[in-house]
């Protein structure tokens, strides 16, 4: 069970500047390092702005989570857009059928201890990531 | 809307990213570095990026676009002053930004443009050429 739980819309470049700001001030509160909190914004960033671009807009939830002794937070990022057919293709480093750097699946897995994706063409797309203390 | 200030010195321009940009912003910035290197026909970019705290592939890419953009209208870019943290992120991330140079703080960037700045004027002077 989540510690504190909190959902946020994203709809505009200025709600995933916020929604970065909530990622960092939670992932202080269990005082991931730095590194670990600069890793958790970026992926935040990165997967806010496929929300919003390519899902259309959506919302991000934001947990605190619990394992054991282990602290971590926990973040889903849900939109109701066109889906991704491929997701194999999707999380290759490169790819894009936008014009950004094809940098954001790829990356934020790399940069989170867990990362899981769902996606339904026509339907919407759901990313969570976890990072841990 | 809001516009990151960009200072002329001599003939560089200096630019410190000092708020935590949307997306807009970032690319207004893009575009004014470009009317405002031709408009003065500067040599040098210097952008301070100290204040910020994540680097991702957007303002990575934005990054690189000035750094090719300025080349082309024959000005050199330094960026100064990125975080270790936000180096390390970037690297994971995927994002090695070849072909931008960068130096430790400002004082070193500018030290940096003015040895690029002087060295191609030198190149001129053998071509006969004066400023
Ligand atoms: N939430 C989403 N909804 C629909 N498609 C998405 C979503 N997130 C990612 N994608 C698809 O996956 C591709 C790769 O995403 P990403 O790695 O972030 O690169 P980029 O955003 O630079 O294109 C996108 O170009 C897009 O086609
Ligand atoms: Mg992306």
């Amino acid at each position: 069970m989540a510690l504190k739980s909190e959902t946020y819309t994203i709809r505009s470049s200025d709600d995933v500047v916020r929604v970065r700001q909530i990622a960092r001030a939670w992932a202080s509160e269990i005082k991931l390092s730095l590194v670990d909190q600069t890793k958790l914004v970026t992926a935040t960033s990165e997967l806010a702005r496929n929300t919003l671009e390519h899902g259309g807009g959506g919302a991000m939830t934001a947990e605190m989570v619990e394992n054991g002794i282990r602290r971590g937070i926990k973040l889903t990022f849900t939109d109701q857009g066109p889906g991704i057919a491929n997701l194999e293709l999707a999380l290759q480093d490169g790819y894009t059928t936008g014009n950004g750097m094809g940098l954001g699946l790829s990356g934020s897995k790399r940069l989170v201890n867990e990362f899981d994706i769902k996606s339904e063409p026509g339907l919407g797309t759901t990313v969570t990531i976890v990072r841990w203390k | 809307m809001d516009r990151i200030p960009i200072l002329k010195v001599g003939d560089c321009l200096l630019v410190t990213i000092q708020v935590d940009m949307h997306d807009e912003l970032a690319m207004s910035l893009q575009e004014d570095l470009t009317m405002q290197i031709a408009k003065h026909a500067s040599r040098g970019v210097l952008i301070d990026i100290s204040s910020l705290e994540i680097v991702d592939s957007f303002i990575g890419r934005m990054l690189a676009n000035i750094a090719a953009m300025s080349r082309v209208l024959d000005a050199q870019t330094v960026v100064t002053g990125m975080q270790p943290a936000v180096a390390i992120t970037l690297v994971e991330l995927g994002m090695s930004l070849p072909g931008i140079r960068t130096a430790l703080n400002v004082e070193r960037g500018m030290e940096l443009l003015r040895e690029f700045i002087g060295r191609d004027a030198e190149a001129e002077d053998v071509d006969g050429a004066e400023e």
